[in-house]
């Protein structure tokens, strides 16, 4: 059950994902969360929208709407993506390393939710809070 | 009970406009508590002209009827008419007779002219091949050469075409006029005085070329007579397009409103004259304008008096009558008071709208049960019970009484009740009973006001019609024309649009290339 690798690798150097050539009115963060135990799953707390197989012109967060990327839409109060600090529009660029920019909706489910993993590092692009409030206003 | 009384003053106004005819008597006890205050009410309308005394009280007119067993209203009403109100004529009465008088004997006298003229034309027009056949017979028979069967060929074809030319005047021209119209018809007057000079040039050759010079060559003449039937066959067509062809392809629509309440309609109209689209348009008025109610109009006249009363003007800078400054202070005076009378209207609206829809199911209910005490006999039946039997009318005034009341208070309400008598109903109601009509059926005529024509004549209140238009009437129709259709009580306002020019294209769609796609946009937990 070898998952494909997803490009780019996993090299400092080359973790350029599609935020840092975003323009500089965008933030970046790294977030970190630590998975909560649910019973017999690991939960985040952070609903996902989005991907290359799904139709970017519905997606409301997205400032371009023929972004196909992984944006989060609903955040859990109290959950632990709340708690590190994740907000809702944030576009998710990469998961542990792995690009989420050119995936389908199902391969970012499954980077996200792997068993395996406890504590998921994710770079997340957040529009301006100016912009941020435009953008919910209007949608 | 103050601001009940406020409001209770204006009804007075209108919904006691019967109270205008000065009936003594009140109804019940509802009423007998307004009748001090219809005075309140009355002075605000001062300014409201009467425009026909009632002429018959509302439906309970006769009192034998009144005996079939049904409540007080009936008997009251009957006693109510005052003298004075009943015999009275009002100004615009007297007008209307003298005006009545005058129009009828000159506009008869024009139509009348015009009729003979064409007539004797026609007669004339018609006469003339056969007169040309003729003549040369009469008068020199014996010098004409013989002329056999061409001649007899040609005899048979003038005859059949001028059996045709008949039969088609006849179909075009002769029909009952329907409408007086101010200005002669510029088609018809042209196409006569052609006729004429066309004939008249035709005699005119006759009589130099044929008659003086004795011509012999009696085929010639015959067929000359034919170039003339055949010529007046072309310029009956000639007329068929000019008078009936060219208006039938739609290139304006016009705009009718009616002054008093904004009733408004279109209609689409060819190249034709000012009078005659007035026509076009009356015609279509009476059909589907409903009726000119002026019982309806009241309110917002009340209304009106109420806005500028109470206003007065002090001149207190000294001497000087500015007149159009005084009354512009009063505009600005009356446009910044306080006013609470849009409250009042959406009040009164939502209270007659309440009212009005109780009644009607009152009514409705009560015409429904009054029609399941009817049934209709077949024709065996009929042997087996003769003394039962009752023909429509006699059906019909038996269950009158137990819907009289409701339908009585619903016109009221509605303020209809002057245009249905007593008779007018029970006439109604048998005929609905021979044609096996529901209930319904029957109300449809009551619930909604209809069109002009389905009143007595004497309740339309529009039937001499006046033309006022600044371009001259006979003049064709163009963009932008508008002409007023004025009668005694309000005016119709007619407004002229050209029909756009459309640019159609075309545009062809394979059936094939109708494909879908499914696009989604799901939402995960993580």
């Amino acid at each position: 059950t070898a998952a494909p690798r997803a490009w780019p690798p996993r090299r400092p150097w080359l973790r350029a994902g599609l935020g840092q050539l975003l323009a500089r009115t965008d933030t970046e963060q790294r977030i970190e969360i630590h998975k909560l135990r649910q019973g017999d799953n690991l939960i985040l707390g952070f609903s996902i929208g989005g991907g290359i197989d799904q139709d970017p012109t519905q997606n409301p967060f997205s400032e371009d709407k023929t972004d196909k990327g992984i944006y989060v839409t609903r955040v859990t109060q109290g959950g632990p993506a709340e708690v590190a600090g994740l907000q809702i529009g944030d576009k998710i660029m990469q998961v542990n390393g792995w690009d989420m920019t050119m995936v389908t909706h199902d391969q970012a489910r499954k980077r996200l939710t792997k068993r395996n993993e406890e504590v998921v590092r994710l770079l997340v692009t957040r529009q301006s809070l100016q912009k941020a409030v435009q953008q919910s206003m209007m949608s | 009970m103050s601001a009940a009384m406020d409001t209770e003053s204006t009804y007075s106004g209108y919904s006691h406009y019967s109270g205008h005819s000065k009936k003594a008597h009140r109804q019940g006890s509802r009423d007998r508590h307004k009748s001090p205050r219809s005075k309140d009410g009355s002075r605000s309308e001062k300014s409201v002209t009467i425009q026909t005394p009632p002429a018959e009280p509302l439906l309970g007119n006769d009192a034998s009827r009144a005996e079939e067993g049904q409540d007080d209203n009936w008997g009251e009403t009957t006693t109510a008419i005052t003298g004075t109100s009943e015999h009275s004529i009002s100004q615009e009465d007297i007008a209307r007779i003298s005006k009545d008088l005058e129009d009828s004997v000159g506009l008869d006298c024009k139509r009348y002219l015009g009729l003979t003229v064409a007539a004797v034309l026609g007669l004339l027009v018609f006469l003339t091949p056969i007169a040309f056949i003729l003549l040369p017979q009469i008068l020199w028979r014996e010098d004409l050469e013989p002329c056999g069967t061409v001649c007899e060929g040609l005899f048979i074809s003038v005859a059949f075409k001028l059996l045709i030319l008949l039969i088609g005047t006849w179909a075009l021209f002769f029909r009952q006029p329907k409408a007086d119209l101010p200005r002669v018809f510029v088609f018809r007057a042209l196409l006569l005085v052609l006729i004429f000079l066309f004939v008249f040039s035709y005699w005119l050759f006759y009589g130099v070329r044929i008659l003086d010079s004795k011509d012999t060559n009696y085929q010639g003449i015959v067929q000359y007579a034919v170039s003339l039937v055949d010529a007046l066959l072309f310029i009956h067509y000639l007329a068929i397009v000019l008078l009936e062809l060219r208006q039938l392809q739609p290139t304006f629509t016009v705009k009718v409103v009616r002054s008093t309440d904004g009733e408004s309609r279109y209609y689409s109209l060819g190249h034709l004259s000012i009078q005659r689209a007035a026509l076009v348009v009356l015609e279509n008025y009476y059909r589907d304008f409903t009726v000119y109610n002026p019982a309806l109009l009241t309110a917002s006249k009340s209304r009106a008096a109420k806005h500028m009363a109470g206003l007065k003007v002090y001149n207190v800078d000294g001497p000087g009558n500015n007149a159009s400054g005084q009354s512009r202070a009063m505009i600005a005076a009356a446009a910044r008071r306080r006013d609470s009378s849009h409250n009042e209207l959406y009040y009164e609206e939502a209270d007659h709208e309440r009212r009005v829809k109780k009644r009607r199911a009152r009514l409705v209910v009560a015409v429904e049960e009054a029609f399941t005490h009817i049934k209709r006999l077949q024709a065996e039946e009929q042997q087996k019970a003769p003394g039962e039997m009752m023909d429509p009318r006699e059906a019909a005034q038996a269950i009158f009484p137990s819907m009289a009341r409701a339908l009585q208070k619903y016109l009221r309400t509605t303020r209809q009740q002057q245009y249905h008598s007593m008779e007018s109903i029970l006439q109604h109601l048998s005929f609905c009973i021979t044609n096996n009509m529901t209930p319904k059926a029957f109300l449809e005529r009551y619930l909604n006001p209809g069109p002009t024509l389905q009143y007595d004549r004497d309740r339309w209140f529009s039937k001499q019609w006046t033309l006022i238009s600044e371009e001259a009437v006979t003049s064709g129709l163009q963009d932008g024309v508008v002409f007023v259709l004025k009668c005694l009580d309000f005016s119709l306002v007619v407004n002229v649009k050209k029909i756009p020019f459309i640019k159609l294209s075309e545009e062809f769609i394979d059936p094939k290339s109708h494909k879908f796609v499914l696009r989604l946009q799901s939402e995960t937990s993580v």
